[in-house]
């Protein structure tokens, strides 16, 4: 079981939480000018490093809020990415 | 109650040791169930010998010993039946092809229904395996109780058993065994098997691929096969290849041993477990991944805990027995829940990835179509659908939730 920091609740069980993947992910500034391979990349292509990675987590038994951490996938060591911001 | 089966005798010698050559016609990346099997299909049907496996770790290793056994086909879409049904057919020969009894029992597969809508889903299925040639039954809870007396038929259970999909020719085979055996038939046809050498990278010309680097230096190859499952990325980002891939944790557990009581498999969506009995007797428990990306080998003990309740509630019976033991494999899973088996941009380099949860069912299948793939350079019309391309055209094989288990 993970121990996730909510950036407004606090430490909590990660049963209280809904996993987000990849943060960062900005929606296209141009969807309509895509190709298809641009726009596959965008729908299905997610960084999956064995290490440091940045992911979004929902606190949806608790503030219900977003927010980032960066995890280790191999160590599941969890540092808090900007605590107190709201993810993108 | 059936005696206990008796256990398999290995043969003495299974497999050499040899020192790795400076290079190969095929080298594969990864000697679990899927690269084992694919050795075997390139020498036995290609006659492609000139091959090595090279393995980070020791064969079968990987998500190869942490699997739980069962095999079935009763997918729902035409291009997933047509894969895993090829397997079926492959299982169903094979111990005496390759003359080793590697336990493969077929008791059957029960997948539950609980509410109405997955009665019509379910029995919806059942009609497509049939258009298939998939065998595949709908059975009420009176046979039910029959063909697994253990279960908890109770209507008065949070999610009652409406009924089943049934399988008869699904089951069980013991999965070290059958990597041993498909090892050793390699092996003996000349294939290297290596391990301890772990691949770090690759060696490019253009857009081929002329080799790979590994902790023991340096291996040419005519053409590079990846069956790496759960690290796959960790390879093809090397090469700047992004792929629709993300790593999983992937858990099972099993308890102590039994008498033999549970006569088939059972799985449930809903409640989301599926459970058979070893043929040593410990029951084999399994449910969905971690939901995060993981490559520790150990996921979240609450989903554990869920599996367990919800065996509990179907099998009341089990309520004393003890864990002996729990464990996770890394999965590779897809945005589509169906592997990738085909070429890539790079004109000698092949992927096999992609399997999420259902890796071992599909073992003499895919390596039956990944040798055609390889040896001829083009897909077999089996795993023409499952390219990489897909994720482009949008050809999407969505098997989430309509393969018979969440994943």
């Amino acid at each position: 079981m993970l121990l996730i920091h909510c950036p407004w609740c606090g430490d909590r069980d990660e049963t209280e939480f809904h996993y987000g993947g990849q943060a960062h992910v900005d929606y296209p500034d141009n969807p309509n000018d895509m190709g298809d391979a641009d726009w596959a990349g965008y729908l299905f292509l997610r960084d999956n490093p064995r290490g440091l990675f940045h992911e979004r987590w929902s606190h949806t038994a608790g503030c219900r809020r977003w927010f980032n951490v960066v995890r280790d996938t191999a160590t599941n060591e969890i540092h808090p990415e900007t605590a107190g911001k709201v993810a993108p | 109650m059936a005696p206990l089966p008796v256990q398999p005798q290995p043969p003495p010698r299974l497999w050499r040791s040899p020192e790795p050559k400076r290079h190969y016609e095929v080298v594969i990346v990864g000697s679990g169930g899927h690269g084992l099997a694919t050795a075997y299909y390139l020498a036995r049907n290609h006659g492609i010998r000139d091959v090595a496996v090279l393995e980070r770790g020791w064969l079968a290793g990987g998500n190869m010993a942490r699997n739980t056994t069962i095999i079935r086909s009763n997918y729902l879409f035409d291009e997933s039946a047509a894969l895993y049904n090829h397997a079926l057919d492959l299982w169903e020969q094979l111990p005496a092809e390759l003359e080793y009894d590697f336990l493969f029992s077929q008791r059957g597969v029960l997948n539950l229904a609980h509410t109405e809508q997955e009665v019509r889903d379910s029995r919806r299925r059942v009609f497509a395996n049939q258009l298939n040639g998939v065998d595949a039954e709908w059975v009420e809870p009176a046979e039910i109780a029959e063909l697994c007396p253990i279960l908890n038929l109770s209507e008065d259970i949070r999610y009652p058993v409406l009924g089943a999909t049934l399988q008869r020719r699904g089951g069980i085979a013991k999965h070290d065994h059958v990597a041993w055996a498909f090892a050793r038939k390699a092996d003996e046809m000349g294939v290297d098997l290596i391990q301890g050498c772990e691949v770090t990278g690759f060696e490019t010309d253009g857009d081929r691929v002329t080799g790979v680097q590994t902790s023991l230096g340096p291996i040419g190859a005519g053409r590079v096969a990846l069956a790496a499952a759960g690290r796959t990325t960790l390879l093809t980002d090397t090469l700047g290849l992004r792929l629709p891939l993300q790593s999983h944790p992937l858990q099972a557990l099993v308890s102590e041993l039994l008498e033999p009581i549970h006569p088939c498999v059972v799985m449930s969506n809903h409640v989301h477990v599926y459970c058979s009995q070893a043929h040593k007797g410990e029951l084999v428990l399994g449910a969905g991944i971690d939901t995060y990306n993981g490559y520790g080998q150990r996921g979240s003990v609450h989903v554990i805990e869920r599996q367990m309740a919800a065996a509990l509630e179907l099998f009341p019976i089990f309520a004393q027995a003890h864990v002996i033991r729990t464990w996770a494999g890394t999965v590779d899973v897809t945005p589509d829940a169906s592997p990738i088996i085909g070429p890539t941009p790079y004109e000698n380099l092949f992927l096999n990835c992609g399997w999420g949860t259902g890796g071992f069912k599909a073992t003499p299948g895919v390596g039956w179509v990944y040798a055609h793939t390889i040896a001829t350079g083009r897909p077999h019309p089996l795993n023409e659908p499952y390219g990489l391309d897909r994720f482009t055209t949008g050809a999407l094989i969505d098997e989430h939730g309509a393969a018979a288990v969440a994943h």
